[in-house]
């Protein structure tokens, strides 16, 4: 099991492999604006488009972790800015229960992380899948909730 | 004093069932096997004497609100709106847990109050039957008696009696809420006020480390043979359609393989949140003993602490994932 806690030294060409999952109205956007401002940040990253942060069932970010990914990224719109009024205040509920339940059964807490990003800001979505990329990198290869087939 | 509690209870439903209040009493009666019930419906005055209750009767009623085709008078048809007009009336008979999950059931429109008579009913808990064979060694019990804090059992070449407060489920013996929270009828006197020693269900688990937990929780879930009686008999798992059960898209593997299997009941523990009134009926019908416990009581204290509210105790609440506050906390969002 310790395998798990030290941080990754043997497969040094190791690259995480990291899902996001992003709002179309921002965070996707946001994404986007890091790309024509040529902003740089790791590559580690694949995009899901989906059409509201409330969209996200927990089912999804369990299937990645079960599907292999190292890492998961939910992002949506700042509290207010939904484009459905308050389909980000339903899914804050649900992310907390989630993120408090994978870490309750030993998931550690820089697998799966939450961000609200906005269409401006290009930046921040850099930083954030920076964050994310590093600290996955620093937990190792996912391999607790893998399907063991 | 059992006795006087089981006539009472007969008196009621038959005056039900006379007066025509009700066409349906769900309660329990006794089954072949010595320290257990099983849930019965009655539906004419002549079978209600059959009607028992004591420390065995231990299944969540509230489940055949939603569960029991109820024959002739629902048929089954998915349309909701349809199933509300075959609805017919029921009495049941409610421990403070059951009483609770009847709440949610009501608050989440899945019966009308209007339809159902609770019969409430004194509780001091139920035997967790785990408890009671390993004290015994596994020894086969013919006869119990229960006295005032100790249950005398018989078998074939013994006689012991065991502290009640060494045999209740977990569930009961943290029970902060012992009384119904809504009945029309009650049966027996109030419990609370008695067990003010009761504490909060908590879980060791919080302490151990990320590696410790997920440990614990690998050989628990190794357990499960993936046969749902928990779901089954979990009042608020009534889909008509569990996710689990769905083909397309297929989100779960059929088979025992760990991460599905736990990728289920992490997710019905998500489905019940905020909604699980934590009355143990899915770990007593686990036949392999996987210790679900932690997972529930862990969100149920979460939900407390982030959203104040506890399930089942008011039908004027709004169950909290279906709601939101502008300023809930959001601590782990970046
Ligand atoms: S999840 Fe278990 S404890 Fe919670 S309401 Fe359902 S049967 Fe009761
Ligand atoms: S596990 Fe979820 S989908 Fe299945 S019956 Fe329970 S609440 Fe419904
Ligand atoms: S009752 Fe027990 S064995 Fe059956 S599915 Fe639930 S946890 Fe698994
Ligand atoms: S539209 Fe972006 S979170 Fe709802």
């Amino acid at each position: 099991m310790s395998e798990h806690r030290k941080p990754n030294t043997e497969h040094r060409n190791w690259q995480p492999k990291i899902i996001a999952f992003l709002c179309n109205w921002c965070s996707y956007a946001g994404a986007d604006l890091a790309g024509v401002s040529r902003i740089q940040y790791p590559p580690n990253i694949r995009v899901i488009r989906v059409p509201c942060s409330g969209r996200i069932n927990p089912i999804f970010v369990l299937k990645c972790l079960q599907n292999g990914f190292d890492g998961v990224l939910v992002s949506g719109c700042y509290p207010g800015d939904c484009h459905y009024i308050s389909g980000n205040y339903y899914a804050r509920r649900k992310f907390a229960i989630l993120k408090t339940l994978l870490e309750f059964i030993g998931i550690e807490p820089g697998r799966v992380q939450f961000s609200w990003v906005s269409a401006g800001e290009g930046e921040k979505f850099a930083q954030v899948v920076k964050k994310v990329t590093d600290d996955v990198k620093k937990l190792g290869p996912a391999k607790r909730f893998v399907k063991r087939v | 004093m059992m006795r006087s509690l089981e006539n009472e209870l007969k008196e009621c439903a038959r005056k039900l069932l006379t007066e025509k209040k009700v066409d349906l009493i769900i309660g329990y009666s006794k089954s072949p096997l010595p320290l257990r019930s099983t849930p019965c419906f009655i539906r004419e005055e002549k079978d209600v004497d059959s009607l028992i209750f004591d420390l065995t009767c231990s299944n969540n009623l509230a489940t055949y609100l939603q569960k029991s085709k109820c024959a002739e008078h629902r048929k089954p048809n998915t349309d909701p709106t349809v199933r509300m007009e075959n609805r017919c009336k029921i009495g049941i008979i409610a421990k403070a847990c059951d009483a609770r999950s009847i709440v949610q059931l009501i608050l989440e429109k899945q019966v009308k109050k209007e339809d159902i008579t609770v019969i409430g009913i004194a509780c001091t808990g139920i035997l967790d039957l785990k408890k009671v064979s390993d004290r015994l060694n596994g020894k086969e019990i013919l006869n119990y008696n229960p006295q005032d804090d100790e249950v005398l059992f018989e078998g074939k070449d013994f006689k012991k009696a065991l502290k009640l407060s060494d045999i209740l489920c977990d569930s009961c013996k943290t029970c902060l809420n012992p009384d119904p929270s809504v009945y029309d009828s009650f049966i027996g006197e109030p419990v609370s006020g008695a067990k003010t020693e009761k504490q909060e269900p908590m879980t060791e688990l919080e302490n151990l480390s990320f590696g410790e937990r997920w440990e614990y929780f690998e050989h628990e879930i190794s357990k499960c043979i993936r046969c749902y009686a928990c779901r089954n008999a979990c009042p608020l798992c009534y889909c008509e359609e569990c996710v689990v059960d769905r083909t397309n898209p297929q989100w779960f593997g059929k088979s025992t393989e760990f991460s599905d299997t736990f990728t289920f009941h992490i997710t019905r523990m998500l489905d019940t949140a905020g909604r699980c009134v934590g009355c143990g009926a899915c770990i007593r019908a686990c036949p392999t003993h996987v210790d679900l416990a932690p997972l529930g009581i862990k969100i149920e204290k979460e939900i407390k602490e982030r959203f104040g509210y506890t399930a089942g105790l008011s039908l004027d609440a709004t169950p909290p994932m279906a709601t939101f506050n502008e300023d809930d906390k959001e601590e782990f969002i970046m």
